[in-house]
């Protein structure tokens, strides 16, 4: 690395850690509201990302109609809120409609929502057709930030990772500082003892999935900022999203969070000095190794059974 | 309701008897004639096949509408190849064995030409092919209507090297056989006949989203000209994200040979404004020819449709093929294959296009500089280049 000088490597340093730290928040939006629904519930969701597609589509369709009347510089943060309430609201209903009759039928649940991806997937086609489409993003969003000379740093990767940030808060504050997420951790833990102290479960159940389905709505309208939508966009994160959960080990949130950190880095220290996709072939690697040490993923569930 | 330019034959079918015009048992009767249509019409390609579909039932309403081929009607066949190589074998041998259709316009992969090529052969079927591609390929049984490597790579590199005097090019593509076989053309023709430096090659998995660590290499490396072949979705992540790290056309040379209006739209003209993309077609080039295609192809499809260099080379399809049976006077695919080396097409929307007697089309680069409306500039027209799909050297 001769050829570079002390101040170029350095800011090259400063991007690639920012790039393996945005790639992290990325990953940990996709994997979360999937670690909520299969952690708290046993539910695997094979249309987690079609919940993502809906709130894509969503802030996409608002962008257009923003556009139209000429406030495209202010839909973004009202669009992120409509992505979540409309994955929220599908969420419910698909639970109201499909997901309460497979609990505790794990292989069924993911059979069930396999087809209902394939199903959301041609709802898509027919109503938006099978072109990609785009948000158009405000101006603002679209810059770098310069702190210094030589460096870039890329406002809608600050923006995602801020966003990240905001609904680890939110997730956290709900499930361990409220009133609700003491009923929701009751309920997965002993269903009929939470039931016999008058947890009405069933609606916990029903909150938690279209929560969790909020949450890759949320990711969906993130995603905007970096990438297009299209009717199968959602079955390209739902891989990286499992693995983040797997590796993780399931029944953690906290699990989440550390295996999408790692992933993430690895990730993007090896794309920088191999090529990309020999990167990602490394990673998995590792991932699969750790994975025959324990099985379990990184963080197991201290749960009796 | 025709292509401006077309020189219209009334041909009566009673001058041309179906026992004499088809001995082959093909679908042709006295009045109509059977055509497949064979792309993906669901599945991740259907973004880019569409296109091609609508493209070539436009040119084959206007055929019928001036009378059809030696007076018969076509009828179109359509199959979904549904993204899927074997799909695409197994709907081309229903179309030619059980359909007998008289020829097939279809494909876009590379992929899915190859799985259907050996059934084109073995049943003597005729595809039109309207993707640009990477060449090394020669079929008696197809008919090429993009443009192979060297008119499009070659070219494209020539005319970037001499206009902005590059030297080092970076080049990244998706991981796939087209990028991958046209970066191998592209290096050797940097490194050998130009005396260039190639200061990265990369290639990223189809549909990936993240380019921090390329794009941070790309700024180490400083090269003259990024030379792209990202595909698909990923294309608006790398735009957007270039943007996003402060790399722009005012301070980066790009020039794609992946890039039409097709992507622009999921892209966002304002992402891309300033680089450059090599084709043949730009859906604002300025002739009659393109004029009346476009005109003809918004009322059909919408007024909001637009129209890309493949989509362009979709619709001469059914037209060459209309030539070449008028030339030959017969339906049978050794006829029409024997009459097509030759034949020119004065009404094409790209300006003017021959067939050669290696089955792809004599036809021009042009480099498009894009605009923030997602439409291109032209700043370069080759003359018309030969086409040769197997390049001495480059192999």
């Amino acid at each position: 690395m001769g050829e570079y000088s002390a101040s170029e490597l350095w800011s090259i340093v400063v991007m690639q850690g920012f790039s393996g730290l945005s790639l992290f928040s990325v990953l940990l939006l996709m994997a979360l509201g999937l670690a909520i629904i299969f952690g708290q519930m046993g539910v695997i969701n094979m249309a987690h990302g079609e919940f993502m597609a809906i709130g894509a589509y969503t802030t996409v369709m608002l962008s257009k109609v923003a556009v139209e009347y000429g406030f495209g510089n202010l839909y973004f943060l009202p669009a992120i809120a409509v992505s979540f309430a409309m994955a929220f609201l599908t969420g419910y209903l698909v639970e109201i409609g499909l997901i309460r009759y497979l609990y505790k039928r794990p292989l069924d649940t993911l059979l069930a929502t396999w087809g209902l991806s394939l199903i959301m997937q041609q709802t898509f086609r027919s109503t938006f057709g099978a072109k990609e489409v785009s948000a158009e993003l405000p101006p603002w969003m679209m810059g770098s930030f310069k702190p210094t000379e030589t460096v870039d740093i890329p406002i809608n990767g600050v923006f995602v990772m801020g966003l990240t940030a905001f609904v680890c808060l939110g997730v956290f504050l709900f499930l361990f500082r409220a009133r609700w997420g003491l009923q929701a951790r009751a309920t997965t833990q002993n269903r009929v003892m939470a039931g016999a102290v008058g947890i009405n479960t069933k609606k916990v159940d029903r909150v938690t999935f279209a929560l969790g389905c909020g949450i890759a709505g949320l990711a969906g309208a993130a995603f905007t900022t970096i990438a297009s939508t299209g009717p199968t966009t959602g079955s390209l994160y739902i891989v990286d999203s499992f693995m983040v959960v797997v590796f993780g080990g399931a029944a953690s949130l906290m699990g989440t969070v550390v295996s999408a950190f790692g992933i993430a880095q690895a990730q993007s220290i090896l794309q920088f000095f191999i090529t990309s996709s020999m990167g990602k072939v490394a990673t998995l690697l590792v991932i699969v190794t750790i994975l025959m040490i324990r099985p379990e993923g990184l963080f197991a569930a201290k749960v009796r059974r | 309701m025709m292509a401006a330019g077309v020189v219209v034959r009334s041909v009566m079918a009673a001058d041309y008897p179906t026992a004499k015009v088809n001995t082959t048992n093909l679908a042709v009767t006295d009045t109509t004639v059977k055509v497949g249509i064979l792309h993906s019409a669901t599945g991740t390609m259907a973004i880019s096949e569409t296109g091609s579909i609508q493209a070539e039932k436009l040119a084959i309403a206007q055929i019928n509408a001036m009378g059809g081929v030696l007076g018969r009607k076509i009828e179109v066949i359509q199959e979904d190849g549904a993204s899927d190589w074997p799909t695409f074998a197994e709907k081309a041998r229903k179309l030619l064995v059980k359909d007998r259709v008289a020829a097939v316009m279809g494909c876009w992969t590379s992929a899915s030409r190859k799985a259907v090529l050996p059934v084109f052969e073995k049943e003597n079927g005729l595809l039109y092919y309207p993707t640009f591609y990477e060449g090394l390929e020669q079929s008696k049984n197809v008919i090429y209507t993009g443009q192979e490597a060297t008119q499009q790579i070659l070219a494209g590199i020539d005319w970037i090297a001499k206009e902005k005097g590059a030297k080092s090019f970076y080049l990244i593509g998706s991981d796939y056989i087209w990028p991958r076989t046209s970066m191998k053309i592209a290096r050797k023709h940097i490194e050998n006949v130009l005396k260039g430096k190639v200061v990265g090659e990369e290639y990223v998995a189809l549909g990936d989203t993240q380019f921090g660590s390329v794009i941070n290499k790309i700024r180490l490396k400083k090269p003259d000209v990024i030379y792209a072949a990202v595909v698909g979705g990923s294309n608006v992540a790398w735009f957007k994200q270039l943007k996003a790290a402060g790399i722009t056309s005012k301070t980066q040379t790009m020039l794609t040979i992946s890039v039409t209006e097709d992507e622009v739209l999921g892209i966002g003209g304002e992402n891309l404004e300033g680089f450059y993309s090599a084709m043949k077609y730009f859906h604002s080039l300025d002739n009659a020819n393109n004029k009346a295609f476009v005109e003809e192809f918004k009322k059909m499809w919408g007024p909001k449709s637009v129209v890309g260099d493949v989509t362009q080379a979709a619709y001469l399809g059914p037209w060459l093929w209309k030539a070449a049976v008028e030339k030959a006077g017969s339906f049978d695919v050794d006829k029409v294959v024997a009459a097509s080396p030759g034949l020119e097409f004065k009404a094409a929307p790209e300006g003017y296009v021959k067939i050669h007697n290696n089955h792809h089309l004599w036809s021009k680069l042009r480099v498009g500089k894009w605009r923030s409306d997602g439409q291109a500039d032209v700043v370069y027209e080759s003359p018309l280049i030969e086409p040769d799909p197997f390049p001495k050297g480059y192999q």
